[in-house]
């Protein structure tokens, strides 16, 4: 790890004035970005810390919608009554991240906007089609990822909140990479009255998407035997050492089915 | 493992690990918790590139860094005239020519090996000073291409590891006899035939290797900690080979090691600098390894390719077995690398079988890779792999039971010589696979597997009927077969004049519960509670000598040198306590803590002699000499033979390939037990070490640039608690024949066995969908493309 400032801001525009000034990286949980500041892979020269930031954490109830704060972390968010009786899948997808040091961290908005193609996060995101609400506007869940590690943040902005509507029935199944235990596929499926969401993470080559040949065939039919044979394109999906595109193909197929009867039950 | 009820002190109690509360209270004292005034830092510059000529350094940059004290490279060692890493095994070939011997210099003379080959040190007043100092090195490469597989590295063509190992063979060595071998095939009813690989492993130990150096000028000694497996050993090689220092000027101090696994074994190049570095700086120098280093730098295990052919006649007899296997041993021959392919990997092929005739070839190659070395069981886990997969195999194309070719074939005689060169002591391999049989509920399989079936998923159950031999040995055989060191064990007791002792072994625990277990050895042997003993270890300044710890031999040869130094204590004690008792020393007897006179009351506690032996008033001043200290060496007659069945019950997700381990059963003869819990978990950490191997872990290399692409745990899949199911352990006993104790050792036995156990099983799951073969690891993708029938093609 290199030398750096440190900076630790009590409030959101506090945050935002630093970080435009300092050209510097926000850290929140600090599970993705001290591992690679010990690597030397990311050299910021100030870091300025979220920690401090109270509006930045907590779970409320909007209407129909979830509003977790973007300072939330997985193990708070796993452990919420709020989202365990609202949506009950994101509940169990937080507490399926990582382990227990990394849940008590690691926060929802540094997950998002570090934007790991194998993180679990943005797979709820894009499959409620959830809202991130940033210091400077709000963005619909289809318009934020921007492929590996990329998102439409700009740089002097942060996230603020991301907003959830509860749908009828969803779920998640993460099938897990055997060496680093994120996903190395994992699908999250979801049901309401705009329609049906089927979002991927850990296999695409450009990160999270949506698999829309299964979300047509569960639109008409949400039913596990709906998905059966439909054969995902590997065009845009990863190989690498621990599964080739065929096989994350695969199972893309196999967890959507799976995950529809979990829905279902 | 249900121990009878036990005095707290005996052998055979499960005595609480007398370590632990050090341990859990974070009281430990590793290598890197020592600091000493005025301590730098140092830190290695190594390769980025798999095979490169180094055409400059230019150190003036990262001599101007903060900090930097001193900049080193290959230049500097030449110019002190550094001597390279010796191997400890020297092999000969098939036609007794000595293997190839490439220099293996502590930092690259011209040319670099493998990612991770150290190129330079930089010492600083901090490690991060050292580190960025690092990053201003200038190293001009001139990269060459590079061969990272065995087989490949054999063929004609590629690239050239080292100039005096033509074709990049360092010895083809073979071993039994081929033409009777030739003429079992001749006239066999059928032949089965298996081609497998043994996966290529990375020990990762908790703790990361590390050493300090300190330079004494006022006496011109030196004193190294380290995490190391061996002090003795690493003393011996670094003064008499590398550095040309007086032996008896240095002290090497293996404090608390957090776990070896073999990979602390070896003396290192790290080890070496500092120690040098310390005086040219005049400073202690601390080096430890981070985790991305410990990937690159630690001496790797496995690694095997292997043709197999069984012989078997119509009943399934084993008539004869034929075996050529490439072996791996990376860039450089690492301190004992060379004999783990052989005669630690070829000896064990007749495994429990009575097979006859055994021919085995090993062609070993260098490649653009970390070097290969002993890694928990070295060589046995190898060739027990091989003969259970290829013994299951043939019961399933004799259409055999798996227990029942195993047991027809089992020899049931000892002693028994094998065909390759060992010959076991005793064993009892049939009551091992019927009480494992039990404990698996073998009987109750088939409901299980057809309750599996309902739910869409397939069981299968696979055996491993293993032998190991542990505790290598004796000295004078193992060197006529081209070992360079001893074999034997050192200990010492200390009996201070109240009666409580210190017991000094040559061996070294980093995880084995040697303070414990050898404190139990002395403490009912001297009829004294537990806690009159400690143990000290892991320091050439106290201890006569030591060959350290390593395949399963601190019980078996350390254990008895201990029992030998116990022997003359005793001795001594009936001489002492024959003046006190005013008896003829013949008639004392030695029992319960008491010196006895035979057939009366008079007695005198073992303390009361001690004091007098310390206090010599009333003492044979004339006769024997005051105090009560004895030391012992022991090199063993024999190696041990641990052996035992290994079932595994696994559940698959054919949609998937997933493979879940439902149960894992293992039966264990380690001959006598002294602390049950410890073996139980000795064998619970090797069981998981196995599985690991079989489900999780492989090396990979890419096959072009020589890159290690599991270099971190993000890739390369380490077994944790949820992937293993709760194993069900027990064990038989044959006491060994010829040590004193009647042990065997247990550390390995877990990591050999499971292995193949678990193969099996999944083969024997899947082999209704025609699955024949599977190699490790079994992750999901091939486990699925195989009952695809698609060929692997992930790494
Ligand atoms: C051992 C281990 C296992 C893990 N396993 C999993 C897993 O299974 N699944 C999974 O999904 N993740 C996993 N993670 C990652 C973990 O979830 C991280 O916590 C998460 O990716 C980053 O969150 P953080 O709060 O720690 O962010 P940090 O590491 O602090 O920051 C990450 C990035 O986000 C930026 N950032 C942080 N907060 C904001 C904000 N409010 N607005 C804008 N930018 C922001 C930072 O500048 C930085 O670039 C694992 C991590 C570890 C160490």
């Amino acid at each position: 790890m290199y030398a750096f400032e440190f900076h630790r801001p009590k409030s959101v525009s506090e945050a935002a004035a630093l970080l435009a000034k300092s050209k510097g990286k926000l850290i929140a949980g600090g599970q993705s970005l001290v591992g690679a500041m010990k690597l030397r892979l990311a050299s910021p020269e100030n870091l300025v810390d979220l920690g401090g930031v109270a509006e930045l954490r907590g779970i409320k109830r909007e209407g129909n919608a979830i509003v977790i704060g973007a300072g939330t972390r997985h193990a708070e968010v796993a452990a919420s009554k709020d989202v365990q009786s609202s949506i009950p899948a994101l509940a169990a997808l937080a507490g399926g991240i990582g382990d227990r040091q990394v849940r008590n961290m690691g926060t929802i908005g540094g997950s998002l906007a570090n934007n790991d193609p194998a993180a679990d996060y943005p797979a709820a995101v894009l499959g409620l089609g959830a809202t991130i609400r940033t210091n400077k506007r709000t963005i619909a869940a289809d318009d934020f990822f921007k492929g590996m590690y990329e998102t439409a943040l700009a740089p002097d902005e942060l996230i603020t909140a991301v907003s959830f509507p509860a749908p009828k029935k969803a779920a998640y199944i993460k099938f897990r990479n055997p060496a680093s235990r994120f996903a190395l596929v994992g699908v999250f499926v979801s049901q309401d009255a705009s329609g049906v969401r089927v979002a991927v993470t850990g296999a695409g080559s450009a990160g999270v998407f949506r698999a829309t040949a299964l979300e047509q065939a569960l639109a008409k039919n949400f039913s596990p035997d709906a998905v059966k044979g439909i054969k995902v394109d590997t065009a845009k999906l990863n190989t690498d050492l621990h599964a080739t595109a065929e096989y994350r193909a695969h199972l893309i197929t196999v967890l959507a089915g799976r995950a529809v009867a979990k829905a279902s039950s | 493992m249900n121990a009878p009820e036990k005095a707290q002190s005996a052998i055979g109690a499960s005595v609480r690990r007398k370590e632990d509360y050090r341990f859990l209270t974070g009281g430990g004292k590793y290598t890197d918790d020592v600091t000493l005034p005025g301590q730098s830092y140092a830190y290695f510059v190594r390769s980025p590139h798999a095979h490169a000529k180094i055409l400059k350094i230019n150190k003036s940059a990262a001599l101007k860094a903060p900090g930097v004290i001193a900049v080193y490279t290959g230049d500097d060692t030449a110019a002190d005239k550094m001597g390279g890493l010796p191997c400890g095994w020297l092999i000969k070939d098939v036609k007794g020519e000595p293997m190839k011997e490439p220099p293996h210099p502590p930092l690259a003379q011209g040319k670099v090996r493998h990612v991770g080959d150290q190129v330079a040190v930089i010492i600083a007043e901090t490690y991060n000073q050292a580190k960025d100092a690092a990053e201003l090195l200038e190293v001009d490469y001139d990269v060459l291409p590079a061969v990272v597989d065995a087989v490949e590295a054999l063929k004609p063509g590629a690239p050239q590891v080292h100039d005096g190992a033509p074709n990049n063979r360092c010895y083809l060595w073979s071993l039994g006899d081929k033409a009777a071998t030739d003429a079992a095939f001749a006239k066999a009813h059928h032949v089965t035939k298996i081609d497998i690989t043994n996966n290529r492993l990375i020990p990762n130990a908790i703790e990361p290797r590390a050493a300090l150096a300190h330079y004494n000028r006022a006496d011109e000694s030196y004193t190294l900690y380290v995490a190391n497996q061996n002090p003795h050993v690493e003393r011996l090689l670094m003064t008499a080979f590398v550095l040309g220092l007086p032996e008896h000027k240095v002290r090497v101090i293996a404090p608390d090691v957090g776990g070896g696994f073999g990979s602390k074994i070896f003396l290192y190049a790290e080890d070496v600098i500092v120690t040098w570095a310390s005086k040219k700086v005049n400073r202690p120098v601390k080096w430890t390894a981070d985790r991305s280093e410990a990937f690159l730098s630690d001496a790797h295990g496995r690694d095997h390719h292997t043709h197999a052919e069984l012989a078997m006649d119509k009943d399934g007899k084993f008539l004869g077995l034929r075996v050529k296997t490439i072996a791996n041993l990376g860039a450089y021959l690492s301190t004992f690398g060379s004999s783990v392919p052989t005669y630690l990997y070829g000896t064990l092929l007749a495994g429990q079988y009575t097979t006859p005739a055994i021919y085995v070839e090993v062609d070993a190659a260098f490649t653009n890779t970390t070097p290969v070395d002993a890694y928990r069981g070295a060589g046995r886990p190898e060739a027990t792999y091989v003969l259970e997969r290829i013994v299951s195999q043939a019961a399933r194309e004799m259409n055999l039971d798996q227990a029942e070719i195993r047991r027809r074939n089992f020899i049931t005689a000892f002693p028994y010589q094998t065909p390759v060169a060992l010959m076991y002591d005793i064993g009892d391999y049939k009551s091992c696979l019927d009480k494992a049989q039990k404990l698996a509920d073998v009987a109750g399989f088939p409901a299980r597997r057809a309750e599996a079936e309902k739910r869409g998923k397939k069981r299968g159950l696979g055996y491993s009927t293993y032998i190991e031999a542990c505790g290598l040995a004796p000295s004078n055989i193992a060197g006529a077969l081209g070992a360079r060191a001893g074999l034997f064990e050192a200990g010492e007791i200390r009996v201070h004049p109240t009666g409580s002792v210190t017991v000094f072994t040559g061996s070294h625990s980093h995880g084995q519960g040697h303070e414990t277990t050898f404190a139990q050895v002395v403490a009912a042997r001297l009829g004294i509670p537990v806690e009159s003993v400690d143990v000290v270890h892991g320091d050439t300044g106290r201890m006569p000598f030591g060959m350290g710890t390593y395949g399963s031999r601190s019980i078996a040869v350390g254990g008895a040198a201990i029992m030998k130094a116990l022997d003359k204590i005793e001795a001594k004690g009936k001489k002492i306590a024959a003046h006190l008792l005013e008896a003829a020393e013949s008639d004392i007897e030695f029992k319960d803590g008491k010196f006895t006179v035979a057939g009366t009351d008079k007695s005198v506690p073992f303390g009361g002699v001690a004091f007098s032996a310390y206090v010599p008033h009333n003492y044979p001043l004339d006769k024997l000499e005051p105090g009560l200290n004895e030391t012992a060496f022991y090199d063993p007659g024999n190696f041990t033979y641990p052996a035992g069945t290994h079932i595994a019950e696994v559940e698959v997700d054919p949609e998937t390939g997933v493979v879940q381990i439902v149960n894992f059963s293992a039966v264990d003869d380690f001959g006598n037990i002294i602390n049950p819990m410890i073996v139980e978990g000795q064998v619970h950490g090797g069981l998981a070490q196995g599985i690991g191997q079989a489900m999780l872990e492989n090396c990979v290399y890419d096959q072009e640039t020589g890159q290690l692409l599991t270099g971190s745990y993000m890739d390369y899949a380490m077994p944790r608690a949820a992937d293993l199911p709760s194993f069900k352990v027990d064990t038989h006993v044959t006491p060994c024949t010829h040590n004193p104790l009647g042990v065997k050792g247990c550390g390995e036995a877990g990591a050999i066995g499971s292995p193949p156990a678990v193969v099996n099983a999944v083969i024997d799951a899947l082999a209704p969908l025609g699955v024949k073969h599977l190699e490790m690891p079994l992750t999901p993708e091939r486990v699925w493309r195989a009952i695809q029938g698609k060929p692997t093609k992930v790494a």
